[in-house]
């Protein structure tokens, strides 16, 4: 048993045991706890070295949640949290500084998250800085170096954030993120903002850095066409719950899912007579702050019986390919 | 041969900066159909919006002007017409919604009450009459319990539920035009089809026209009965929405479909990529202004800049790999 656990350790990078978030809700002068957010409630997943997870759903489902907990940007709540095979929540804050590098964030707004103030060479020099110590020469051979791998011109190094277009933000983006050679990137919606013809430069350079660095990715995105493309295999999130898990061809050609085929369907296809009969979902997605007993998903399931209402469905394998679904009733 | 309800012809809209004028959109000519979806599609900076802004001539609000063209709408000349005579066709005969729903509403206002408003300000009605014609317009866009909704105030509204309000403001005063720029892009995909159906329903009841705005090929191929393709600031393609999906001429529009991975089918091995960036106003090339990112570049394309000519029945295309007349076909070596 110990000897397997060791076996399986060593494959994943990271891995989430029954992790929740919950987000307290405060009101009145006393600001009293009201409630709590489920943001993330009960997500357990594995991501193995050099494999890339796309995480999908509507906006609010937790996906941008799960992610910062992996990281521990944000504590869970419940639940554990594994870097290479050793859980993160016993560790002390000084250990998990140092074990930030090798795990790494992308996010959405290239000029959000990059100084305005800072010359590209500091943004993208100063992970080197505090964690490699290194001199002067060597810092500005390495920036240089990884402005090459990214795709930017090594030149510009002395320039501001504003100088670069969105696309070539993103690539600093991106350069800071791969500084410390990470073996774990989130990348969340990190080609969400772009427009189509830099999102395929982007993502094509995602793909390349992880063939040479054999970085694991958890790809968090709404467009479901681009995590086809870069996702092993793709887990499907909807009100904090993980609904389905699968690896990617079969889950795009066999959602089983109620809400990944409505999810699926709702896309629309790039072909005038591609007209195809779509399942159009009613309604809005619940509050996570209230969310519907039993299923989730229950009150706009087309398919939900008595047993939805009442029984909440586990997340189970349904067949040797590791394709996971929590529904009572799948299809 | 269907009735034109908007003719859009050389219509150039520029923004003062420095010491000249950069044109964010140049040359533009559209025309749309009554009860027609056309489909004005390209990245950002390529002047699909200011396209939109100018034919509301809300354009000069946000600092643009009009520099050359016409607009016609029902036959009628809009370019020549003072703001005072603009306001009573904007929400009378056309109307305009914008991707963010919440910032389109006023949240101090029920919704209800900004429905009822924009009935009053175009037709002559009494205010009881103009709140039970909010009630109606909400039902229309299929927000369900509409008496108690129409008392809610934005915030207390989801985003697809803001969208719909805005589009039965829109609607208040039965338009001819709907122009809708990125309707939907701030919506999860889910409430996107949704707010997709519900403007085709309203478009085959009430028979107007809708101006799309859109990035995303997805939308324009379900939407579009015609599709313009614009770049930096030209439309490089026009035609009908499945000829121009089944045999795109432009090679922009040709690398622009290639790049957006299919949800079906064998994955590539890698995206299909456009090179380069789009160019900025300020400094735009020579030429076919796509010429330095274009696979099929000519020495004729870096010098003359390509007319919209006919590629096939009522397909336009701006591309010089199209003319026939005398010249070089040879490939610029990159």
């Amino acid at each position: 048993m110990n000897a397997e656990r060791a076996v399986a350790a060593s494959t994943h990078i990271i891995e989430a045991r029954n992790v929740s978030k919950y987000f307290p809700i405060r009101q009145g002068l006393l600001s009293r706890v009201v409630g709590h957010v489920k943001a993330v409630d009960g997500v357990s997943l594995a991501i193995g070295r050099g494999e890339t997870f796309g995480l999908v759903g509507e906006s609010g489902c937790g996906k941008s949640t799960l992610g910062r907990v992996l990281l521990q940007l944000q504590s869970a709540t419940a639940g554990e949290v594994l870097f290479d095979g050793t859980s993160l929540q016993e560790r002390s804050a000084s250990q998990i500084r140092d074990l930030r590098q090798h795990m790494q964030i992308i996010f959405q707004d290239p000029m959000g998250s990059l100084n305005p103030r800072f010359l590209v060479r500091d943004i993208i020099g100063e992970p080197l800085r505090i964690h490699r110590k290194l001199r002067a020469r060597e810092l500005d051979e390495r920036v240089a170096s990884l402005m090459e791998l990214v795709g930017l011109d090594a030149s510009r190094r002395n320039r501001y954030p504003h100088e670069f277009s969105g696309g070539q933000r993103q690539r600093i983006g991106i350069a800071r993120a791969i500084a410390l050679t990470p073996s774990f990137i989130v990348a969340d919606e990190a080609v969400s903002a772009l427009d189509v013809s830099v999102q395929s430069q982007i993502v094509n350079l995602l793909a390349m850095l992880q063939q040479q660095l054999g970085i694991a990715y958890l790809f968090i995105a709404h467009g479901l066409n681009v995590v086809r493309h870069l996702s092993d295999r793709v887990g499907v999130m909807y009100l904090g719950k993980l609904v389905e898990v699968s690896p990617t061809d079969e889950l795009y050609r066999q959602p089983l899912h109620p809400y990944t085929v409505a999810l699926l369907s709702a896309v629309p296809r790039p072909n005038p007579s591609d007209k195809r009969q779509r399942i159009v979902l009613q309604g809005d997605v619940p509050s996570p702050a209230n969310p519907p007993t039993g299923c989730r998903f229950h009150p706009r399931c087309p398919y939900a019986q008595t047993r939805c209402r009442q029984e909440e469905p586990l997340l189970r394998t349904v067949n040797s390919g590791g394709h996971q679904v929590a529904c009572h009733y799948h299809l | 041969m269907a009735e034109k309800l908007l003719e859009v012809r050389s219509l150039t809209t520029g923004f003062a900066a420095g010491q000249g004028l950069v044109k964010a959109a140049e040359g533009v000519t559209i025309s749309i159909d009554r009860g027609q979806t056309i489909c004005l599609v390209g990245e950002s900076g390529s002047g699909k919006s200011v396209t939109s802004l100018s034919i509301m001539r809300l354009v000069e609000f946000a600092g643009g002007m009009i520099s050359e063209g016409s607009i016609r709408l029902g036959g009628e000349e809009l370019t020549t017409k003072s703001q005072k005579e603009m306001s009573r066709i904007r929400g009378n005969k056309m109307a305009m919604i914008f991707q963010e729903p919440m910032s389109a509403l006023n949240p101090v206002f029920s919704v209800g009450e900004q429905i009822a408003e924009s009935i009053r300000l175009h037709q002559r009605t009494n205010a009881a009459e103009a709140r039970r014609r909010a009630v109606d317009m909400l039902r229309l866009v299929g927000i369900p319990d509409p008496h108690i909704r129409a008392k809610q105030y934005p915030h207390e509204l989801s985003g697809g539920m803001c969208q719909r309000v805005v589009i039965a403001i829109a609607l208040a005063c039965s338009p001819d035009l709907l122009i809708a720029d990125e309707p939907t892009t701030a919506l999860d995909v889910t409430v996107q089809a949704q707010i997709l159906d519900l403007l085709r329903s309203l478009q085959r009841d009430l028979g107007m026209s809708i101006l799309l705005i859109t990035h995303d090929m997805g939308v324009a191929a379900q939407m579009a009965d015609r599709i313009a393709v614009m770049y930096a600031g030209v439309i490089v393609e026009d035609g009908p929405a499945q000829d121009l999906f089944e045999h795109p001429a432009h090679p922009y529009t040709m690398g622009l479909l290639r790049s957006v991975p299919s949800m079906d089918g064998e994955r590539e091995e890698s995206l299909y990529t456009i090179p380069g960036t789009v160019p900025s106003l300020h400094q735009l090339p020579q030429g076919c202004r796509f010429h330095p990112r274009c696979q099929s570049a000519m020495a004729r394309c870096a010098v003359e800049s390509p007319p919209l000519e006919g590629v096939g029945p009522d397909h336009k295309t701006a591309c010089w790999l199209y003319d026939n007349s005398a010249g070089s076909k040879e490939v610029l070596s990159k």
